[in-house]
């Protein structure tokens, strides 16, 4: 049954099977689709034509691949800059939680800290519409402030609280900023704190403690951090639906050509997207394998 | 004197880390969270002023589409929280306790790296497969197995399908976890006194990773009843799913009132449940979540 006890060749056999068909359950989607990006067909489904890259390069008129195709090639760098902003924006502010749930102590500690965490649990679709109805309220409330003849499309309270670039960044920080905080929480729980003492008693500020000595030691995790929200904000679907404006990002994009009928550009999409994560994979596996190599010397 | 100073100190880096994380609970949070309450207690008269009504509520209870599409919507995501559960258990048995442990690592990367992927394109990838024109079909057809294509997405086994094979890691990975410190002496131990496979599982293994089932299940059971896209995407034209409801108020009716009252059930009814299942398992929150 585990390692260490003994096993019928039939049990073992039987459960290996099952183990190599979840697998081959879990890859096959990704697989064909992957493949069918490369098939001489205007259709995603066999018979097999014949190789192509059209769908990657062709320009036109029958064939429109994906580096000439301006929809999708927007969808994805709107997806690149809203996930950077995310990455910055919930790399600080789930920090700056860190150090406040972790290290600092008050009243209310335990609540605020539930608050905090809760949108881990809210449903996405719930987060995106209370967003979206928050800025509408908002911007109608400074409407009345300033007057509607000032609030064009231009200044700078639409710009942020209408649907749109900023709005998603927005929506999908509140979502990521939890989990930010508590990959930097598991690595600030493990900082010896006795380094701060000796800090303070060679004259170092609270400042200069943090600046120089605390925040060196959760880099790793801050970068990690950020590595997660940058994925999760890029496949982010159900809080961004409700905030997108007239530039959607690229899973709102897939999704309205999959709904409506699509072309193998998408399978094209899926090809360079499964590519990057074997690549992050390898690399990540590399580096674990070499990790374990210096630690076993 | 020295004391006095450090004290303003403390209070001084205090409000540094206090303020912005607060502003960001209650402008991100809180307050969004209130509007939404508030717009769901308001409905546009003749002339199009708010009044204040419960009618955005009792609408749900009074029209059978709507509660029938939660109760579906919550069974379906029950449907899927057993299937994943009957997968993973096998399945992270065979990542903690089976496999040598130097392939360990290489397995766990295979099984998270279909989950990098963008849950878009998995969904797309067994439209591909299963739609009318897909290469299941081709293959049966080629394989003489079937004679004429048929369609097998756009119902609600296609729904569950594609429900239980996006959300199946958030299973694993907690039970994996659980199952780690499970110490292996307790299955020899039962082993060695007779016991079959059977009871081993039931007496030994699935009681100890009960934290990490209950764990698994509530996020595995949000994911599914806030999804959007899935039952969009595969699930049939009369599978309403209840965030599709919640859209079509926001976008296709316009009407954010009624809207917000059927976010604030999705949201206070799926922590019902939620708290329920813990009660029943006497697991506590805080502590689940930190699984």
């Amino acid at each position: 049954m585990i390692r260490s006890l003994p096993n019928t060749k039939v049990y073992t056999g039987c459960y290996k099977l099952a183990i190599y068909f979840y697998f081959a359950l879990m890859f096959s989607p990704l697989v064909i689709v992957a493949v069918l990006a490369f098939n001489d067909s205007v259709f995603t489904s066999l018979p097999w034509e014949g190789f192509t890259l059209d769908w990657f390069v062709a320009n036109g008129p029958d064939r429109v691949g994906f580096f000439h195709d301006s929809r999708n090639i927007n969808g994805v760098i709107t997806s690149f800059n809203t996930a950077i902003f995310v990455s910055i924006l919930t790399v600080i502010v789930g920090t700056l939680a860190a150090f406040l749930f972790e290290q600092e102590e008050f009243v209310g500690k335990k609540y605020l800290f539930f608050l905090f965490i809760a949108p881990l649990v809210v449903p996405g679709v719930i987060l995106g519409i209370s967003i979206l109805s928050f800025s509408n309220s908002l911007s109608m409330f400074i409407e009345g402030i300033v007057g509607i003849e000032n609030s064009t499309s231009s200044s700078l309270h639409m710009k942020i609280l209408s649907p749109g670039f900023w709005l998603v960044i927005l929506g999908q920080s509140t979502y990521i900023t939890p989990f930010v905080t508590l990959v930097v929480i598991a690595r600030l729980k493990r900082f010896d704190r006795t380094l701060e003492e000796a800090a303070y008693n060679l004259g170092a500020n609270r400042f200069e403690v943090i600046w120089y000595i605390t925040l060196r030691f959760l880099s790793p995790a801050m970068i990690a951090g950020g590595a997660v929200a940058f994925v999760l904000s890029f496949d982010n679907f159900n809080t961004t639906l409700f905030l997108v404006g007239s530039n959607p990002t690229m899973p709102i994009t897939l999704f309205t050509q999959v709904r409506d009928g699509s072309t193998p550009v998408v399978n094209a999409i899926s090809v360079l997207i499964i590519t990057a994560v074997c690549i992050v994979a390898a690399i990540n596996l590399f580096l674990a394998d070499r990790k374990a190599k210096k630690s076993g010397r | 004197m020295k004391n006095s100073s450090e004290k303003n100190k403390l209070k001084w880096h205090f409000w540094i880390f206090f303020i912005p994380v607060f502003l960001w609970i209650l402008l991100m949070f809180i307050l969004p969270h209130a509007d939404l309450v508030r717009l769901s207690f308001l409905t546009s008269d003749f002339v199009g002023k708010a009044v204040p009504t419960f009618q955005n509520y009792t609408n749900f209870f009074t029209e059978p589409i709507y509660w029938l599409t939660f109760v579906r919507t919550a069974v379906f995501s029950i449907v899927v929280t057993l299937i994943d559960l009957a997968i993973a258990l096998p399945v992270a048995f065979f990542i903690a306790k089976v496999i040598g442990v130097r392939y360990r690592g290489l397995i766990l990367i295979l099984t998270m790296l279909p989950f990098w992927v963008s849950g878009m394109i998995r969904v797309y990838g067994w439209i591909t497969m299963l739609r009318e024109s897909g290469v299941v079909n081709s293959f049966l057809i080629k394989t003489g197995i079937a004679d004429t294509p048929f369609q097998m997405i756009y119902n609600d086994a296609s729904m569950v399908l594609c429900l239980s094979y996006v959300t199946i890691l958030y299973m694993i990975i907690p039970i994996i976890g659980v199952m780690d410190s499970l110490d292996d002496s307790l299955i020899e131990a039962a082993y060695d006194l007779g016991a079959n496979k059977l009871l081993i599982w039931f007496k030994i293994i699935i009681p100890h990773c009960v934290p990490g089932i209950i764990s698994g299940s509530i996020v595995v059971f949000m994911y599914a009843m806030g999804s959007y896209l899935t039952p969009a995407l595969v699930g049939g034209k009369n599978s309403l799913w209840f965030t599709q409801q919640i859209y079509n108020q926001f976008i296709h009716y316009f009407n954010w009132n009624q809207g917000a009252a059927f976010g604030m059930l999705l949201l206070v009814l799926s922590s019902l449940i939620i708290i329920i299942t813990l009660k029943l398992s006497k697991q506590k929150l805080n502590e689940v979540v930190a699984k």
